[in-house]
């Protein structure tokens, strides 16, 4: 019972050995503030904090001016949403986002409902997939901002963002992405999609907990997030997370250097669980895109068996990976995500993700096919629902 | 989360299955939820006699079903039916406040089977005598 298997990438990963040895000298070297410029170890800590920034936003073709440090992903999702909305309130009060966004979008759309602004909640189809059409039909003459995610954390489906970007700027609307998910998994480039603003998180990529980025393309109206020292140029203030900004850089670094060959690894090693899934197990319904999916997403609902179930005895296994069923999030309904798809309240209970990493070995695969065959038999022989 | 009571009815839960031609069946819950919750009685002069269970349902809600069936085996009908969702709680050593309801959940799919039983033999249990068992559903936790 040795044997541990972490399938909980989307939620977070191992931070990389080569992004802590990064950080280290951070904490008791090159401790100063990158604000005290007239002294060296000041000096030191602001262009770590640089260099940081320019790999970041090389990585995205980004300018280095356009990427801003941020405690992460839900941070930059709030000021996204909220410093575009108060920005642009003489302009219009309607915000265009999709029924499947993370919450750390839903619910800021729905605290700005609070101030008169209005949002629009874009269906997705059975495949978690926007609606081009929809988009256009939705957009109001007082529309200031489109927010799409760029990948969904739950059931891994990619959105059209190049398309979507077009579309907001033809009617000169801001557009945003969460691309927490994203980042890493797929190659994206700011200019080329037309995205405005764009909201990234370290620790989904091995990197520290506490840092992510956000992404502003110049001359973007965008209200202040954090008031205070001139620290991000004064738009997000507040003395850097030195150490955390060189791991982010770092983590981006490495994300950049194994690109391709992480990408096709985590492809093959994806369609692998997921035949494997699907030949070994009936009455099961992929979550998510067929194709359009992040490379390392395996989101499925096993009929007549409840997701908390599956967890418990998976990780007796050793294996950790995460349900969209109400009992293991505390809340009365299952994934807002699964249902928005279409899926009814008890398959959606019966939802396991797995998210894979640069780890995961095809013995692990293996191992959880044959792991969750068993686990579901067990299950379903409990269940009354499948007689 | 769970204590390892839980843990042990969960991982082996006892009296799992159906009875066939059961004297009483009682079913609660819903998909909708995400926990129904079967139980089955083997009744004879108002003993019961074998009692199992079919659950679809979180971790606790099968430990509840498994430690509910042990509770009421070999117990007069007149004694099954004031197991309580606080005496299975007990039994599991604790539930978590989100989970007490599947300890509710048990208790209702207990009563429900003894109601049928008392139904289909035109018997009065003490304490069933004004039971509906479409009120007993219990609502989304």
């Amino acid at each position: 019972m040795s044997r541990k298997i972490y399938l909980d990438n989307a939620a977070t990963t191992r931070v990389k050995k080569e992004v802590i040895d990064e950080m280290r000298s951070y904490f008791d070297e090159m401790y100063g503030n990158p604000s005290s410029q007239l002294y060296e170890l000041g000096r030191k800590s602001k262009e770590a904090i640089e260099n940081a920034r320019h790999t970041v936003a090389e990585f995205i073709n980004a300018d280095d001016k356009e990427l801003y440090f941020t405690a992460g992903g839900t941070e930059s999702d709030n000021w996204a949403i909220k410093g575009v909305a108060f920005a642009n309130k003489k302009k219009g009060n309607h915000i265009i986002t999709t029924k499947i966004e993370h919450h750390a979008v839903i619910h800021t759309c729905e605290y700005l409902e609070k101030f008169g602004f209005e949002t629009t909640y874009l269906d997705v189809d059975k495949h978690g997939m926007i609606d081009l059409e929809q988009l256009k039909s939705s957009i109001r003459p007082e529309t200031i901002l489109i927010s799409v995610m760029y990948a969904n954390n739950e059931i891994g489906t990619i959105q059209p963002i190049e398309k979507i970007g077009e579309i907001a700027h033809e009617h000169g609307i801001i557009f945003h992405t969460d691309a927490v998910q994203a980042l890493g998994g797929v190659r994206i480039n700011v200019k080329k999609q037309h995205i405005d603003l764009m909201s990234m998180s370290a620790h989904k990529v091995g990197g520290p907990k506490g840092i992510g980025g956000m992404y502003i393309r110049k001359g973007v109206k965008i209200d202040n997030f954090i008031h205070g020292g001139g620290q991000e140029r004064g738009k997000r203030a507040g003395t850097e997370g030195v150490q955390n900004i060189v791991g982010f850089g770092k983590a981006i670094e490495l994300v950049q250097r194994d690109f391709d060959e992480h990408v096709e690894k985590l492809t093959a090693m994806r369609n692998k669980l997921i035949e494997g899934i699907t030949s070994n197990i009936p009455d099961i319904v992929l979550n998510g895109h067929p194709t359009a999916r992040l490379p390392n997403n395996v989101n499925f609902s096993y009929r007549y068996v409840e997701g908390e179930s599956i967890l418990l005895l998976l990780d007796m296994e050793g294996i950790s990976a995460s349900s969209g069923s109400a009992c293991t999030s505390g809340s009365l309904d299952p994934s807002h995500v699964l249902l928005a798809t279409g899926l009814d309240h008890g398959t959606a209970h019966g939802s396991i993700r797995f998210t894979l990493s640069e780890e995961t070995t095809e013995e692990d695969i293996d191992f959880v096919i044959e792991t969750m065959k068993k686990i579901i038999e067990k299950l379903r022989k409990i269940s009354p629902l499948n007689k | 989360m769970y204590t390892e009571t839980v843990m042990d009815h969960f991982r082996n839960p006892r009296n799992v299955g159906s009875i066939e031609n059961p004297d009483g069946v009682g079913q609660v819950g819903n998909a909708k939820c995400g926990d129904i919750m079967k139980i089955y009685l083997k009744i004879n002069n108002d003993i019961v006699e074998d009692a199992k269970f079919e659950t679809f349902g979180c971790g606790s809600a099968i430990a509840s079903s498994s430690m509910a069936t042990e509770l009421i085996k070999g117990k007069s009908i007149n004694e099954a039916v004031e197991l309580s969702n606080k005496a299975v709680v007990e039994a599991l050593g604790g539930l978590p406040p989100v989970k007490i309801h599947c300890s509710v959940l048990a208790e209702q799919a207990i009563k429900s089977a003894l109601y049928d039983y008392a139904q289909k033999n035109n018997k009065v249990i003490k304490g069933l005598e004004n039971y509906k068992p479409e009120d007993e559903e219990v609502s989304c936790h």
